[in-house]
């Protein structure tokens, strides 16, 4: 089950025409994919676009009444392959995943399926994440698009916008027997917005009747000479209709007064970004009136030579707003306008940065830069608005000082925490070694404080990425981990069919939270939870021995800091030559807090003995130092005043956050820290055998205490 | 802004860490908007910032009374521009400097609210020493870069009401009356929003009512407490009071205090005696402000009271501990408490507090060394563990003939004889000196790296007296030794002394 639940979001997607849908433009997309008579959705979990996954997991009944079939695939490439579906059958079919990572993997069968092309419509919804608060590489899903030939929309950022493209873009794919990608980025995934819903569309032709009639067309395979055929159609046929259904629907869109001789054209998905940055400079408003005309590309690809040569017929210069690079937009316009041979100077990342993010001040600075040299009398007011500071310079320096990054990090609980916890110690005893690393929560152990880990190649790829690291001409082994997700996802093959059939001598630890936690929290294969819809408890353990590990060691409670390190131990300078897989296993503590803490409420309530642990430190007996802090960087665990007035360093200390994971009291006695902690146990509805307990245990302390206190009054009033 | 033209969308930014509740003060925001007539736009990028890191939502909201008649939605902006934002809600300290830092607080029109409570950051919490960002310069840097300033502590208001922070922020924005909204829309909204209701509007209403008291807008810091001494340290008192200087008073008397509760009079009054000297040579070579004889009293009090197994013992089992414990976790009188406490004595700690003799012994004894010791989970509520270690804690009375006592006696003194031979050659280096021994502190690995630390940096003594400023360089490696824990900053300190 996800971290969020969506069960008030499902009852908007039954939102029937002429209703008012209010909410985030991912579940927008989610709505639009029911209004469009969708038979299949497919996907892999991931920001920006894993509520989409989750809300449909949510939505079962409805997906059932509409006769529409779901799947968590087990991978991108996984989901992508799905769309096989739409090729021979009229089937309308969507796939999610988070990009470019996700098109990555999937863009072998991307290729393939593109090759061949659709007759249903085919969509590939894809969470562009890019820019402020990105995860992964800086690249652009433009380049899938254009090497394989299929169509990118990339609509205002508006929710109206964003459901007319998923609209859209089936019509198109059906139009042009080609795949669809819809580019979402994360601030349009996450926007909230309103819509006018219309009722939802079972499909007339459904997934049984493909099954009960089957249909094989040998031209649609990707194979000689099919193969050559299909590249034929796509620059003879798929791409001229498509070309004609974007101009007949409109889908790109024009605004402003046509009297001024310059224009722009920008990315669909930046249209808000552009239109403040015009209104701060006094040549647009809040409503979009704009005083410059502006061609709107809701497709970026592919470019409708006419629209351009049409809009810009009779304009001196064009302004070319395209986010990130290569700059494909402004390469393709270079081309159509010099064959139109209209004259028109095209200007785009000279006044733009050449990478990352388009924010309001660098469309500001870049429109008046080009004004300036195109069209001076337009700049009005821009002087009087210029915005203080680019957003990234400061207006006090001395604030750089003051203010810390602040990297994601180990959730308060964490179970992955004490494996790195272990780790750091056994690096102490052994010294360092090559650590590997993957995709996953797991990642956040190569910031402070723990600093570990070298390399990050891809999901489910923390295993390959060390298979050069195999040698007889060293006793050293390298460690890499992996979480559960990328297990399932590729690194059962990938990773540890790899070291088995290469005879690796490395050791994998795989981190296995219950969940694809980094994601939103959703099962995969080997997660513990029952899920009705999903099947679960597969064990990863007989996975590895499958594909021939021997050496296999599970840790159940990674919070063991002592058998952590000696397992680590043991897998470093065993004498086993061969793969050494270590799966550490203890479920994702802030999905079990979600899961019990509800639980445990109402046990309270319902007058249940209920024992809450959580840690503390004596402020007395700690000295400042700070080691248990540079040994967990646990959320809770943190420092304050001391109390004590000869000491100046701030002591250690337990915020009430604490679940009491136990990690502190592990990482005390694994690393013979200090005897600071505590473990407070709150026994809620105590038992009448507690009461007595606890009275004779109060009177028998109470008296030996009542000793020290009769010392200690002589000493301080 | 109540007044303001409607030709632009009122915007706010509320940055926050992740699970802090910014999303669902954004969220209370756009339903309040909503329901009274705006059209509201918010987004995010929570993506893995919601583990902890730093992250904006940003809020637009725009009267569906002066859109256009074609019922055209507003251009609403997805993220904030610096110099144009109206408000900004910052859910801790650091995070609205951060603001200020990104130019979203500008002093024309920006009204930032910032609870002034901190949630350090790793870079501060991982320092050996004390890390700490000076709360009052980032209160400085919010104030004066912004329009209006209102800065409370949001986080006590909000546990005070048993709620959370974006309550309290909500009952602040509310109370600031910078929206077009009436105290009873916000009401509304929390009440629509279906969970915690009561709390809730509980730490609305303080947050509401904390905008209009003058409090100060510091975080309360807990001030340390001088202790009143007891009627068995009169004597000592007196002595105080008649052979030092009165700006030293305050340290001698915790010290006093300190070491009778660590030991008992007679050692507290060694205290004294060993200062005696000190203060003598103060007042010969020192100033009115006595910097020797404060840095020694209170660096000697604090080595003096070493932490051995007696003393953590004796301070893990006092009555007042138990209290401070049941205030800090919050357990009930209907509730009852348990404490577990945690050790994991090393050879050489049971052999401190054994006698000289005996423990030696067991130092130089192989099997002894090599026998490994598991950790220890004591209760110390219940009958048995407390009477373990009460009966450790009564080891005070022979701890004069324990080997770590007359280890550390050893230390102490020869330290106070290097100050006191500084003195009279450079006054400025004896009083880095003094402050020397705080780099001994903790326990097991953490006590030894320290002690060695201090080794080295006493032996650098000689070759840093030759430097042209002995006492900044004596600075700079008790500095250097507090950078890391495997002491590289010191080698490299170290290596250029020589």
């Amino acid at each position: 089950m996800a971290e969020r639940s969506f069960k008030q979001e499902v009852e908007k997607l039954r939102l029937g025409a002429g209703a008012e849908f209010r909410g985030e433009g991912i579940l927008a997309v989610t709505k639009a994919l029911l209004q469009s008579g969708v038979s299949y959705v497919a996907g892999y979990q991931g920001s920006p676009i894993s509520h989409l996954m989750d809300v449909l997991a949510d939505a079962n009944d409805l997906l059932l009444e509409l006769g529409i079939h779901f799947e968590h695939s087990a991978s991108e490439a996984t989901a992508a392959a799905t769309l096989a579906a739409s090729v021979n059958y009229p089937l309308r079919g969507a796939i999610t995943f988070k990009s470019t990572v996700g098109t990555n993997v999937a863009s072998d069968a991307l290729a393939n399926l593109a090759s061949g092309g659709v007759k249903g419509g085919a969509l590939i919804i894809v969470g562009e994440d890019y820019g402020d608060g990105s995860s992964i590489m800086q690249e652009r899903s433009h380049a899938f698009a254009m090497k394989s030939q299929m169509w990118l929309l990339d609509p205002r950022p508006n929710l109206p916008s964003i459901v007319n493209a998923v609209e859209f873009g089936f019509q198109l794919s059906e139009a042009s027997n080609t795949p669809v990608m819809l580019e979402l980025r994360v601030r349009a995934c996450h926007v909230h917005g309103r819509f006018v819903a219309k009722d939802n569309v079972r499909a007339k032709y459904s997934i049984a009747d493909a099954m009960e009639n089957p249909v094989r067309d040998i031209n649609r395979i990707v194979l000689p000479p099919a193969s050559f055929l299909h590249e034929k159609e796509k620059a003879d046929q798929r791409w001229p209709a498509a070309i004609r259904f974007i101009r007949q629907a409109g889908i790109n869109e024009f605004f402003g007064a046509g009297s001024a001789d310059v224009g722009i054209v920008v990315q669909g998905g930046l249209y808000n970004t552009l239109n403040r940055a015009l209104e701060l400079h006094g040549l647009s408003d809040v409503l979009g009136t704009v005083g410059i005309p502006l061609y709107v590309l809701n497709v970026t690809y592919p470019l409708v030579d006419d629209e351009i040569v049409e809009f810009c017929g009779g304009k001196r210069a064009l302004l070319i707003v395209e986010e990130g690079q290569p700059e494909y937009l402004e390469h393709n316009l270079n081309t159509i306008l010099h064959k139109a041979d209209l004259g028109i100077r095209i200007c785009g990342k000279q006044f733009f940065p050449q990478a990352g993010e388009y924010t309001v001040v660098a469309m500001m600075k870049a429109i008046a830069d080009f004004l300036d040299a195109h069209q001076p009398n337009l700049l009005r007011n821009s002087q009087d608005s210029a915005p203080t500071t680019d957003g990234r310079a400061t207006p006090d320096p001395s604030l750089n000082a003051l203010v810390h990054p602040r990297p994601p990090s180990f959730c308060t609980g964490c179970p992955e925490r004490p494996i790195f916890t272990a780790m750091k110690l056994v690096e102490r005893e052994l010294g360092p070694h090559h650590v590997s690393g993957d995709i996953g929560c797991h990642l956040f152990s190569i910031l402070p404080p723990f600093n570990i880990g070298a390399t990050t190649m891809g999901y489910g790829l923390g295993w390959a990425s060390a298979a050069a690291f195999n040698t007889p001409d060293t006793d050293r082994r390298t460690i890499s981990v992996m979480g559960d997700g990328g297990f399932w996802h590729n690194g059962l093959t990938s990773g540890v069919g790899n070291a088995v059939f290469n005879k690796s001598d490395g050791v994998l630890l795989i981190v296995d939270n219950s969940y694809t936690a980094a994601t939103g929290g959703q099962d995969i294969l080997s997660s513990s939870a029952h899920n009705p819809l999903r099947a679960t408890n597969k064990s990863i353990e007989n996975a590895v021995a499958g594909v021939g590990v021997s050496w296999i060691r599970t840790i159940t409670r990674t919070y063991g800091v002592d058998e952590m390190r000696a397992t680590l131990r043991e897998a470093l300078t065993t004498k086993y030559k061969g793969p050494k897989v270590i799966i550490a296993r203890s479920e994702c503590m802030l999905n079990k807090q979600r899961r019990v803490q509800p639980l445990v409420r109402q046990d309270i309530r319902d007058g249940k003995r209920v024992v809450r642990e959580r840690f503390g430190v004596d402020a007395d007996v700690c000295t400042g130092d700070h080691s248990c802090i540079r040994l967990s960087g646990c959320p809770s665990l943190t420092i304050k005043d001391s109390l004590d007035p000869l000491r100046r360093n701030p002591v250690a200390h337990v915020m009430d956050s604490c679940v009491g994971c136990g990690l502190c009291g592990e990482a005390v006695q694994a690393a013979a820290l200090c005897p600071s902690f505590f473990r407070a146990g709150i026994v809620s509805n105590p038992s009448i055998w507690d009461r007595l307990r606890g009275a004779l245990e109060r009177l028998l302390i109470g008296f030996l205490q009542a000793t020290t206190d009769r010392r200690l009054a002589r000493y301080e009033q | 802004m109540n007044n303001r033209a409607p030709d632009k969308a009122i915007n706010i930014a509320i940055l926050a860490m992740g699970g802090e509740g910014g999303g669902v003060l954004a969220d209370w925001i756009v339903d309040l908007a909503e329901h009274r007539g705006f059209v509201a736009q918010t987004t995010s990028v929570p993506g893995v910032a919601q583990r902890t890191g730093a992250t904006i939502y940003y809020v637009e909201i725009y009267p569906i009374s002066h859109m256009a008649s074609n019922g055209q939605l507003p251009v609403l902006s997805l993220t904030p521009v610096p110099g144009h934002v109206d408000i900004v809600i910052a859910s801790e300290l650091m995070e609205a400097a951060r603001a200020v830092q990104r130019g979203l607080v500008t002093s024309d029109r920006t009204l930032l609210i910032a609870s002034t409570h901190r949630i350090y950051s790793i870079g501060e919490k991982c320092a050996m020493d004390d890390g700490r960002v000076n709360s009052t310069q980032l209160i400085e840097a919010a104030s004066s870069a912004s329009k209006r300033f209102i800065g409370k502590d949001y986080q006590r208001i909000a546990r005070e009401s048993g709620s959370v922070i974006s309550a309290a922020l909500f009952g602040a924005l509310s109370g600031v009356e910078a929206l077009p909204f009436a105290r009873e829309d916000y009401v509304a909204a929390i009440e629509r929003g279906g969970i915690g209701i009561k709390s809730s509007l509980k730490a609305f209403a303080a947050g509401f009512d904390s905008v209009g008291n003058a409090s100060s807008v510091a975080a309360g810091q807990a001030a340390a407490s001088a202790r009143k001494p007891g009627p068995g340290l009169m004597p000592l008192v007196k002595r105080i009071e008649l052979e030092f200087p009165a700006l030293a008073r305050g340290v001698l008397i915790e010290g006093i205090t300190r070491l009778a509760d660590y030991q008992d009079e007679a050692y507290a009054g060694k205290f004294l005696a060993r200062l005696s000297p000190i203060a003598a040579l103060d007042n010969e070579f020192g100033d009115d402000q006595h910097r020797l004889l404060v840095d020694a009293a209170r660096n000697l009090a604090l080595w003096m009271s070493y932490e051995d197994a007696i003393r953590v013992a004796d301070l893990k089992t006092r009555h007042s501990r138990f209290q401070r414990v049941a205030k800090e976790v919050g357990c009930g009188a209907r509730q009852q408490l348990q404490i577990d406490d945690f050790f994991h004595p090393r050879i050489n700690e049971i052999a401190d507090i054994l006698p000289a003799a005996l423990g030696r012994y067991l130092m130089s004894s192989g099997w002894a060394r090599r026998a490994v010791l598991g950790g220890r989970i004591v209760r110390t509520t219940s009958v048995g563990g407390f009477v373990q270690l009460f009966l450790v804690a009564s080891l005070r009375r022979w701890r004069r003939s324990s080997l770590r006592f007359q280890a550390e006696q050893a230390r102490i003194e020869s330290w106070l004889q290097a100050v006191k031979q500084a003195v009279s050659e450079d006054y400025d280096l004896a009083v880095a000196l003094c402050d020397a021994p705080r780099l001994i502190k903790g326990y097991g690995g953490t006590h030894v790296r320290g002690n060695g630390s201090y080794d080295r940096i006493v032996a650098a003594l000689d070759s840093l007296k030759r430097t042209t400023n002995p006492a900044d360089g004596l600075r700079g490696l008790i500095d250097a030794a507090s950078q890391d824990e495997r002491g590289e900053a010191l080698d490299r300190a170290l290596q250029t002394l020589r």
